[in-house]
């Protein structure tokens, strides 16, 4: 694939939790080499979209798509092609971080040499050395969610899916992640979703952002700002979310 | 189905990586020569078999089989690991199987360790030993039973301890369904084929024609019938809970 091709298609992605509508009708594409910045009030529907794109719930109207799979009559290709950070980096605490890192290469098919090469890949991108023999419930914070997102990179995956990475991290390793994320948007399509504006503007080429549900602004970050009289992002974030 | 065999490692890990293992199998080795000898009079009875020690299995498993089985899901569910697992590139299904199975396996292992019964019982006589291990068998087969009701109501909260009771209760009414405090219940206004399919769905009945030495195919079809409804179930929870 060449950089330009849509990778992740969102087609009227609707998700209801009983009489709720958490996610109404969303569309959007992203393209290989864009790092989408998904942002929105806390309950806004960011962590439904992606969970609903990762195939872990269903999705009551609309389609997604992932390098061509549909994430529900396709979801076992559809997953392989997909490396996935939950929101707050649920990990196997009892195990070792680098016995979790084979256990999750394994499930996704790696194996002998690729195996090796790509576990200790992630070890080194994360910088996740100096903890590998140690249990993961006695890691910090910051080592927790490295471990969640070395786990997202192990396959190599052409989508990357990051429900706030940065969630936890000190101004230098959030500088670290950030860095990874543009390393890494060469040849992958990603999303992340976070609170965080001034991340927006340092790594992504898109922002969309939705309130109650629905996209309320999708254009460049630099649009975004000029949005502003004051060249404040919070203002238009305020003024865009909470007017509906 | 080599997904399976990864998650079966990863859980067997799991259980011998923390104290759970080890406390069980020296409670149910410690409770199961207890009542073997104390309560069912194994020399007092003056027999060379194992009668004494296998007729308590269905009682032992009341509420160890409930503390093996209610993390199986409850656990992921509260520490959100489920999301990860089930957005990983394998089916609901082998999951659910490669978690009942390394329980199974473990449940297994501790039945294995009270070999030395069966090496004193042959010290001292000349027992049956085909009816011996038609009786380890039998005593397996009912586990898994018991087994896969609890992965099921595992799947049901995000609380182990309402799994453990839930289970509890579930395999009493199985265990008890062909005995009078049961039967009571229904007579007088249950039609007798209702009262007769409770009876043969007793894991009592099952049970004992099998530590006769007797194995009709109609108990293992049992024993079978019900993991496999439970475990079907269980898959089916887990699709319908999720995210909530």
């Amino acid at each position: 694939m060449t950089t330009g091709d849509t990778m992740i298609s969102i087609d009227g992605l609707t998700k209801d939790f009983g009489p709720l509508r958490a996610v109404d009708n969303i569309s959007f594409d992203v393209k290989k080499g864009e790092v989408l910045g998904f942002l929105g009030p806390n309950g806004a529907g960011k962590s439904t979209t992606m969970k609903m794109v990762t195939g872990y719930l269903l999705i009551t109207n609309g389609k997604a798509s992932v390098c061509g799979f549909d994430v529900e009559n396709h979801a076992l290709e559809a997953k392989t092609k997909i490396g996935y950070l939950p929101e707050g980096a649920p990990l196997y605490g009892d195990m070792t971080t680098i016995s979790f890192l084979n256990f999750i290469a394994e499930i996704r098919r790696l194996s002998g040499d690729t195996k090796q090469k790509q576990v200790a890949y992630a070890i080194d991108k994360l910088q996740l050395q100096p903890v590998i023999n140690r249990p993961i419930d006695t890691l910090s914070k910051g080592f927790k969610r490295r471990v969640g997102f070395a786990q997202a990179i192990l396959h190599d995956p052409e989508v990357l899916i990051l429900d706030e990475p940065t969630d936890g991290l000190d101004p230098n390793q959030k500088h670290q992640v950030r860095q990874l994320i543009s390393e890494m948007a060469v040849d992958k399509a990603i999303i992340i979703s976070t609170h965080i504006l001034e991340e927006v503007e340092a790594v992504c080429t898109r922002a969309v952002i939705i309130a109650e549900g629905k996209i309320v602004f999708d254009d460049t970050p630099a649009k975004l700002k000029e949005q502003s009289s004051t060249g404040n992002l919070d203002d238009v974030f305020r003024r865009l979310t909470l007017v509906n | 189905m080599s997904n399976c065999w990864v998650i079966i490692k990863r859980e067997l890990g799991a259980y011998f990586s923390t104290p759970l293992a080890y406390v069980f199998i020296v409670i149910f080795l410690a409770l199961s020569g207890a009542l073997t000898f104390f309560m069912g009079a194994f020399f007092e009875r003056g027999q060379a078999d194992l009668a004494s020690f296998f007729s308590f299995h269905p009682w032992l498993y009341l509420f160890l089989i409930p503390a093996v089985s209610m993390r199986l899901w409850a656990e992921e569910r509260k520490t959100g690991t489920v999301e990860l697992l089930l957005t990983l590139p394998t089916p609901t299904w082998v999951v659910v199987i490669g978690k009942y199975l390394a329980a199974w396996v473990f449940i297994g292992i501790a039945l294995v360790l009270t070999f030395p019964l069966w090496i004193t019982v042959n010290f001292l006589g000349t027992p049956d030993n085909g009816v011996i291990v038609a009786s380890y068998l039998g005593s397996l087969v009912m586990a898994g039973g018991y087994l896969a009701i609890g992965s099921c109501l595992s799947a049901v909260t995000k609380n182990q301890v309402i799994a453990f009771i839930l289970t509890a209760v579930v395999c009493f009414l199985f265990l008890m369904s062909g005995v009078e405090l049961v039967q009571s219940f229904f007579q007088g206004w249950a039609p007798s084929f209702v009262l007769e399919a409770l009876a043969s769905m007793s894991f009592l009945t099952h049970f004992n024609t099998i530590i006769r030495g007797v194995i009709d195919l109609r108990d293992v079809v049992f024993f079978g019938s019900i993991i496999g409804v439970f475990l079907y179930f269980n898959a089916a929870v887990i699709d319908l809970t999720k995210g909530s």
